[in-house]
């Protein structure tokens, strides 16, 4: 009964989004800044993650083809696979909703309440217009650049890896990227990015906005908010797998 | 003017707002005064449109706010300002971004006009060198400052103030009282304080509405309440023996038997 209250109360907050804005410059300042707090502020932690990620890809992939028929360039193949259709849109939005999804929803919790929030609607503001859909819009933008970024850098990372380790050539690594190339997979991989951009964003808003009480419920609409959306992250993959491949 | 009319609200099954009528009159301040838990909150919150009352009336100069759609009411928003209880001033912006946001979001003015207009209102709350501070980095009594300068920013035509002497010391209480009070009488604001400071109380209580357990009790003027024969309101009000002390003195003053040297200017500085 809970899950069906919170999910009207979600699904309002969703279309109490859509009315005119007071002034467009004002909100379009406010997704500016949003989309630089969402991509350049995820963008370290994003890169550090991806370069990794590929780097290990190539050395465990080498580490379990032994076979000496299988040629080294398939490492390349199954690196660059690996990267696109789960490691770049899924792990790096699961690390996503904890920075992101934290930041939002402890922003508007204490905006709710410090009555911050109050204050905007008392001055005549749509509150949901102004506060959530910047978020949803510059999450929608920025995530899945930063997850192109991060299939690039995962590949990159797993070459210059396997040449580290001696484990193939650069020339091998770049003829295994080539051999097999489904450009679908890219497709895949960027309707992930937009399915989960909009759980990082959405579900982690929702329980900021509603949040009560005081600094301890704040911690915990975070928490939940990231357990949520990380929950609804790997639903949501699975789904898509099942539906989209 | 503010009427309201028979407005009932309640949580579940708890009644907090039980049947209460006032008006609220403009170029005067108007108290609501009660104890914790009484409903001066949740009626002042009804009255700004937070909360819908389940039954009853607020009628903002002819116009029924409680059955406007979200359009009318947003208009009538337009007109009000409210300085709440913790200020609810925006982190992120420094105080002269903070009053400048209503112009920002509801004026098409040049930016030199808007900074104009900052500079006014921070001149007329006394408030001047602090236009670049965040709002943690400035004191309680200035953010009640730059939250009154918020509120008037716009010229608006009510004026809510939730506990504006909460946190703060009895001197920038006075500062505070004298300002919103002046304010009023200026532009000719409806003015409703919500409050427990029994200064306010005496100093700018032009109309008194004191609520008990969700209905009013007692409704009068800051020369009235002395002579309130209300036993609940005199609990309320003249809870220590220094305030009963402090009513007897006025009472004297009031019938002539002694006189008042005070000058709250003199205090003020």
């Amino acid at each position: 009964m809970k899950f069906i209250t919170e999910f009207g109360r979600y699904i309002l907050m969703l279309k109490g989004m859509f009315s005119k804005p007071e002034n467009k410059k004002v909100y379009w300042k406010e997704f500016m800044h949003q989309c630089n707090d969402i991509g350049i502020g995820s963008l370290g932690i994003v890169v550090i993650i991806s370069v990794f990620m590929g780097a290990v890809s190539t050395l465990q992939t080498a580490y379990q083809l032994v076979s000496p028929v299988i040629p080294k360039s398939s490492i390349a193949q199954i690196v660059r696979d690996t990267v696109l259709l789960e490691f770049a849109p899924t792990l790096v939005c699961i690390v996503l909703a904890g920075v992101v999804g934290s930041k939002i929803a402890s922003e508007l919790g204490n905006m709710r309440v410090s009555e911050q929030i109050d204050a905007l609607e008392i001055m005549g503001i749509n509150t949901k217009t102004y506060l959530v859909m910047p978020k949803i819009l510059a999450a929608m933008l920025v995530i899945p650049m930063l997850v192109v970024i991060s299939a690039a850098l995962g590949i990159w990372g797993g070459r210059v890896a396997g040449q580290a380790a001696q484990i193939l050539s650069t020339t091998d690594f770049d003829k295994g990227l080539l051999q097999s190339f489904l450009p679908y997979n890219v497709f895949f991989a960027m309707v992930k990015a937009y399915v989960f951009s909009f759980i990082i964003s959405s579900i982690p808003a929702f329980y900021g906005y509603y949040v009560q009480g005081g600094a301890l419920e704040i911690g915990r609409a975070s928490t939940k908010s990231v357990v949520v959306s990380c929950v609804l992250i790997l639903f949501a993959d699975y789904i898509l797998a099942a539906i989209l491949l | 003017m503010i009427e309201v009319n028979n407005i009932v609200k309640g949580f579940g099954d708890k009644i907090v707002i039980n049947d209460v009528s006032a008006v609220m009159e403009p170029g005067k301040c108007n108290l609501i005064i009660g104890s914790s838990g009484s409903g001066k909150t949740v009626f002042m919150k009804c009255l700004v449109g937070l909360f819908t009352p389940d039954r009853g009336q607020i009628v903002y100069q002819g116009e029924d706010f409680t059955s406007m759609d979200d359009n009318g009411k947003k208009e009538i928003r337009k007109q009000i300002g409210m300085l709440f209880q913790g200020s609810a001033l925006f982190d992120s912006l420094n105080v002269e971004q903070n009053i400048q946001f209503p112009l920002d979001m509801f004026t098409d003015w040049s930016t030199a006009e808007k900074r104009k207009r900052v500079n006014e209102v921070l001149a007329r709350v006394n408030l001047k060198d602090a236009n670049k501070k965040f709002p943690a980095e400035i004191s309680g009594g200035m953010k009640k400052r730059v939250g009154i300068a918020r509120a008037i920013v716009l010229n608006p035509k009510y004026l809510f103030c939730d506990e504006p002497n909460s946190g703060l010391d009895p001197q920038t209480s006075l500062v505070i009282d004298k300002l919103i009070k002046e304010l009023t009488e200026e532009y000719q604001i409806t003015t409703v304080i919500n409050t427990h400071d029994m200064n306010s109380v005496m100093e700018i209580g032009d109309k008194i509405i004191y609520m008990y357990q969700g209905h009013k009790e007692w409704e009068g003027n800051n020369k009235e309440i002395i002579f309130s024969k209300n036993q609940r309101l005199n609990d309320f009000i003249f809870a220590s023996e220094f305030l009963r002390d402090a009513k007897d003195m006025r009472m004297l003053e009031q019938a002539g038997k002694i006189e008042n040297n005070r000058n709250m200017d003199d205090l003020l500085k």
